[in-house]
């Protein structure tokens, strides 16, 4: 953290060591995830992680960072999804111009939720966000003939894509995988960004003394909202992988308890960190995974030892390693 | 459209507001006292439900049910504040949250494996089946009874708060608790007291919605977001907030489900939108803790 004596907001120096390594954060993530499919017991759960690592950490932009505990980023991630979904599908628009268009109409959504929203604070911030996006669920239910209601958007299958050119076949999860991992590192890339600026100073400002960074000139209320809104476009990048990897988009997508899986991933992972949501997001889909073999109540076990996280472990699995080893603290 | 046809779907209106003032009433006392926002509030008012068709096809008897379900889930609320959220008072104030979010999880799983996934039917009491002629159009027996209900509980409720020396320590501890400890009040056991009120609150919703709606285990998530809008519109920690808004959403998704029924699921959303734009804290909020 920055010093707060200062109001100055600075980036911090680089630290040396093993904290060099994980100053290029980046690259390292790209690598890990590079093998990631050969390292996990299916390909499936690899796309997955990709897919929810981005929208984590779009999340964790806005609860890690800022310490906005939203409950409604389910609405920036199916909105991601069906923009894309309906642009291919019903407007016939190109794979790769349908990306830019739907996340680019998120983050207008994104706005509205945010303007909204962002007036109040603390718990209410929390109970509002869980309640527009639950206008987003009834709204998407209700206009079934844009989103198919409860059945879920289908009919825009992109099986074959062309890359400078190069014929690509979508449907082979190697290929696939590789494809979505270029918007993953675009997505880490621009989160670094933002957090090695001096609006990344600014924010976690705000997020450890509200009062103190607006004493110090910084406008919180129009932060918070950009924040906001940076946020909701890269969970919804998130979501239009996920739209080109399913080729449907199930209605649960918007519902509450994406919201809630959202956070718990972030939770487990590690807020506050760069690469605290990939781990999350990696061990919520493993454990889900593992203790699906042999029961489908999952659920209660993945509940059960979220409430043990809450209680015993607050920092999460990457943010409890960083302290233990002695790194992340100058990163934090 | 007639004027007894908008009467009786105000009437409507307002039973479906009862059952959100009394849901809403659970959370926002709980907050107004603890400054926690109990996110497993609809998985126990869906447990409320389950627990009240349980008894009551026990004891052969609704009434049983309605009188015991509350009760007991009432002790099983008072055992997770002892338990778990006792633990997290002094820590942040997203803790409490996002463990009672977690809890939740664990809550509709369990009602799962225990009564299955499906939605089971709550039988209306066979006293109240029917309808009721009031002069102007008939109106089932078994919503006038959820209204004359939730008035009697907001009653003694208010009551107790206002008249015995019970609520005065409840209405104080609200204000400070840390005063109320140095004149020798053990905060701690009205704590968990007023958590137990809250979620016993929660199974009494339950129980009343369970012959007009489904019970399913994700009856809660609905509700959930329901009491949120109620609690946010009213004011947090204010019950006559909790009151008058849960009324005034009741009416509004009832009216609007006459003239647009598309629109109805979407209205009270709204309202909430307008409400925090007009007035970040609620109608009856105070300003400062929450906006």
């Amino acid at each position: 953290m920055t010093s707060l004596s200062s109001c100055e907001a600075v980036a911090e120096p680089s630290p040396g060591g093993l904290g060099w390594l994980l100053e290029q954060r980046v690259l390292l993530s790209i690598a890990v995830l590079a093998v990631l499919p050969w390292l996990l017991p299916s390909q499936a759960l690899a796309v997955n992680v990709l897919i929810y690592g981005v929208v984590v950490m779009g999340y964790n932009l806005l609860f890690g960072y800022t310490g906005l505990l939203s409950f409604g980023q389910a609405a920036f991630f199916g909105a991601g999804a069906y923009f894309t979904g309906i642009a291919i599908g019903r407007y016939g628009v190109p794979w790769f111009a349908a990306v830019p268009i739907a996340v680019g109409l998120s983050t207008c959504l994104a706005a509205a939720i945010g303007i909204v929203s962002t007036r109040t604070r603390g718990i209410y911030f929390s109970m509002v966000t869980l309640a527009l996006a639950q206008l987003v669920y009834y709204v998407a239910l209700q206009a079934s003939s844009f989103t198919g209601g409860e059945n879920g958007l289908r009919g825009f299958t992109v099986d074959r894509i062309s890359l400078f050119g190069l014929p690509v076949n979508f449907l082979d999860p190697v290929n696939k995988y590789y494809v979505l991992m270029v918007f993953a590192a675009l997505a880490m890339w621009f989160q670094s960004r933002i957090l090695n600026s001096p609006f990344g100073a600014v924010i976690e400002a705000i997020r450890e003394n509200e009062q103190r960074a607006r004493a110090c000139g910084y406008d919180v209320e129009r932060s918070k909202l950009i924040v906001f809104m940076l946020s909701g476009a890269i969970s919804s990048l998130g979501g239009c992988m996920l739209a080109l990897h399913l080729s449907i988009v199930p209605l649960d997508i918007l519902h509450y308890q994406t919201s809630g899986m959202i956070v718990m991933m972030v939770l487990l992972g590690g807020a506050r960190s760069f690469f605290g949501p990939f781990v999350g997001a990696a061990s919520f889909l493993i454990l889900e995974d593992v203790i699906s073999l042999w029961t489908p109540h999952w659920q209660i076990f993945v509940g059960a030892i979220f409430v043990l996280f809450v209680l015993f472990l607050p920092k999460g699995i990457w943010g409890t390693l960083a302290d233990v080893v002695g790194i992340g603290k100058a990163r934090q | 459209m007639d004027l007894s046809l908008i009467i009786m779907q105000l009437l409507s209106g307002i039973a479906l507001g009862a059952v959100l003032v009394i849901t809403a009433l659970g959370l926002t006392i709980v907050f107004g006292m603890l400054g926690v926002v109990n996110f497993a509030h609809g998985a126990l008012f869906m447990i409320g439900a389950y627990a009240g068709l349980y008894l009551a096809s026990l004891t052969g008897s609704f009434w049983w049910g309605l009188l015991l379900a509350p009760i007991l889930i009432g002790a099983f609320g008072m055992l997770i504040e002892f338990v778990l959220i006792r633990r997290l008072y002094g820590r942040s104030i997203d803790d409490p949250l996002l463990l009672t979010f977690g809890l939740s999880y664990v809550l509709v799983e369990g009602v799962r494996i225990v009564f299955g996934s499906d939605g089971i039917p709550f039988p209306t009491p066979p006293q109240l089946i029917g309808v009721l002629d009031l002069g102007i159009g008939f109106f089932p027996r078994y919503r006038l009874f959820v209204i004359a209900l939730v008035a009697v509980v907001l009653l003694v409720l208010w009551l107790t708060l206002e008249k015995t020396r019970v609520g005065l320590i409840v209405r104080a501890g609200a204000r400070d608790p840390t005063i109320m400890q140095v004149l020798g009040v053990d905060i701690g056991r009205v704590w968990l007291a007023i958590f137990g009120l809250g979620v016993g609150l929660a199974a009494l919703g339950g129980v009343l919605a369970g012959p007009m709606r489904s019970v399913n285990p994700e009856m809660g998530a609905l509700v959930l977001a329901e009491a949120f809008v109620v609690t946010v519109i009213g004011g947090l920690g204010s019950i006559v907030g909790a009151v008058v808004a849960g009324l005034m959403v009741g009416i509004s998704i009832s009216m609007v489900a006459l003239f647009a029924p598309e629109m109805a699921t979407i209205v009270m959303f709204a309202l909430m939108a307008v409400v925090l734009l007009i007035r970040p804290q609620g109608l009856f909020g105070v300003r400062g803790r929450t906006a």
